[in-house]
């Protein structure tokens, strides 16, 4: 089963690698200018170059998104749990909450710098949490209200309180809704914690860089803070689906084992 | 089972109507004046056209419901009071094992929310995987089952506190005609060797023919009880199907259904 997982990861690798051979060949075959799309062979130089500022930068902005990530992650199911336990909360909440997460919350960096603080880095981890929020409470509070009725009937059959219904079932329906959100939001932490740097907050993170060597015309050395950005936000990515396998193991469970055993069952 | 007295009925309806929406515009009478008991170990099958109330009958007798008038009894104490005390097992046509639990686990739920040890819950899955014959995949998810083995897990999961009272809503509803049949078998087989009580929804005149000792005969809008069937046709087997006593049954109770046909 490892090996097969492992061969799951042939394919991409092979066309990552062929993707930056070709990026490589076209900006050196049509002669395009540096300051339009750098080579990834330039890009890679910048970054070991830089790489002192860069890992700092990384650091830093890494940081932010995995804090706002985790906060926001909390928060939204914490008031997930509350306000599926108090119905009316729930239907006056949760439209709202949608209506909230269909605006361009980023739009409020410069907002919460006021609020916040603009040389801190509260306002951009709040930036993150705002983002983060939102659809992990959606999600999660779908996840715990949408139970199959007879799943629900078959625990008032055994007289279950509403506390071990919460346990027993809505949880664990909420889990493929909550890892839903998390694939969604990993990535988009770091997204969130940019476009706030973008605005606010100390002047050595990610964002700062681009920004700065940007307005510098070092295209490849924003181009080298990009690419660690992208690789902060795979490694977030790769986090939530590493959290969504253990913590769901019955989605997981060798499917390939199935077609064998029915075959076997249908013998007998 | 401690009290328990074997000429007591298990279930008795007493003047039951059931509206739902009363007062709003999709105000429904489900059911309407039933009258019905169940003997201990007894096994009853519901039969009526779709819509008739057979569903909402059965969750009455469960509690899950609440009737508009009458009263349901079950076991000499009010439904309530019977589903409080978990007196009996509800197996839905759909499986509605919890994907998250090993099939051992879903088996095991009722034993650990009465708080059974785990290894008194370990001894009786492998026991009630024994029954419904499938042993060796207490390990497995459900997802990984057919739909049928799901369904067999199911019923095990109802029997695994060995209920006095097993409610089935068209448990063998999704099921080929094999394995239906099979089933059919196999759930006889559990009913004689537990002595439990079965009431058994289905909208199949076979199926409830082969398998009751009475077939309780519903009528659409309002659901009423047009008529019982007593079927007596002694220990059933495969060759029961093809016996003309089971066909005179059977056409018995398609006239009962077709008669109310006729008089809506
Ligand atoms: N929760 C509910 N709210 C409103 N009406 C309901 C509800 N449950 C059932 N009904 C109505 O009661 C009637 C009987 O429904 P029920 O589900 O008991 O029928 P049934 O005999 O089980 O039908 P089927 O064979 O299709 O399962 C139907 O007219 C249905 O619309
Ligand atoms: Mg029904």
């Amino acid at each position: 089963m490892i090996r097969n997982r492992l061969a799951g990861l042939g394919p991409p690798i092979v066309v990552g690698v062929a993707g930056l051979g070709l990026w490589e060949g076209v900006v050196w075959g049509f002669g395009i200018r540096k300051f339009l799309l750098p080579k990834p062979s330039s890009i890679i130089a910048r970054l070991s170059e830089n790489w002192p500022i860069l890992r700092h930068a990384g650091w830093e902005t890494g940081r932010i998104a995995l804090s706002g990530l985790v906060v926001g992650i909390v928060a939204g199911i914490v008031l997930a749990l509350v306000t599926t336990r108090f119905r009316t909360l729930n239907e006056g909440l949760t439209p709202l909450a949608v209506a909230v997460n269909a605006t361009p919350i980023v739009a409020l960096a410069p907002i919460f710098n006021a609020w916040f603080g603009i040389t801190g880095t509260l306002s951009n981890q709040a930036v993150v949490v705002a983002i983060v929020f939102f659809p992990v409470f959606i999600n999660t509070a779908r996840g715990l209200t949408e139970v199959h009725p007879d799943e629900l009937e078959l625990m008032r059959s055994y007289a279950s309180s509403e506390w071990t219904i919460l346990r027993e079932v809505r949880i664990p329906n909420a889990m493929p809704f909550f890892a839903n959100a998390l694939r969604v939001v990993a990535p988009l932490s770091v997204i969130a914690a940019i476009v706030a740097e973008y605005f606010g907050g100390p002047q050595d993170r990610i964002g700062n860089v681009i920004t700065s060597n940007a307005g510098f015309a070092k295209y490849d050395v924003a181009w080298a803070a990009i690419a660690m950005a992208s690789v902060i936000g795979l490694v977030l990515f790769a986090v939530a689906l590493v959290v969504e396998r253990v913590s769901m193991p019955w989605r997981f469970a060798g499917d390939e084992e199935i077609t064998e055993e029915l075959e076997r069952e249908r013998q007998t | 089972m401690s009290g328990y007295v074997e000429s007591e009925a298990a279930v008795v309806i007493d003047g039951v109507d059931k509206v739902f929406n009363a007062g709003s515009l999709d105000e429904v009478t489900a059911l309407s004046g039933i009258d019905l008991t169940i003997g201990a170990g007894e096994f009853v099958s519901l039969i009526g056209p779709s819509g008739c109330g057979k569903s909402t009958l059965l969750r009455l007798i469960g509690d899950l419901l609440t009737p508009s008038t009458g009263k349901v009894t079950v076991f000499g104490k009010p439904a309530h009071g019977a589903r409080l005390d978990q007196d009996y097992g509800m197996v839905f046509q759909h499986a509605g094992l919890f994907d998250w639990r090993r099939v051992a686990a879903n088996i095991e739920l009722p034993l650990e929310l009465r708080g059974w040890s785990r290894a008194d819950r370990a001894a009786r899955s492998a026991e009630m995987l024994d029954l419904v014959k499938l042993p060796d995949f207490g390990g497995h998810y459900p997802r990984q089952l057919s739909g049928g083995m799901q369904q067999r897990v199911s019923i095990a999961r109802a029997l695994s506190f060995q209920p006095k009272l097993l409610l089935m809503d068209e448990p063998f509803g999704a099921l080929d005609e094999m394995t239906r049949e099979h089933m059919q078998l196999e759930l006889l087989r559990i009913w004689r060797e537990t002595g439990t009580t079965v009431v058994f929804v289905t909208h199949s005149i076979p199926e409830s023919t082969f398998l009751s000792s009475r077939v309780v005969v519903l009528s659409p809008r309002p659901g009423r009880i047009n008529s019982i069937v007593d079927v007596d046709l002694g220990e059933r087997t495969d060759d029961t199907r093809e016996d003309p006593a089971f066909f005179a049954k059977a056409t018995e109770v398609r006239e009962a259904l077709r008669a109310d046909e006729v008089g809506a």
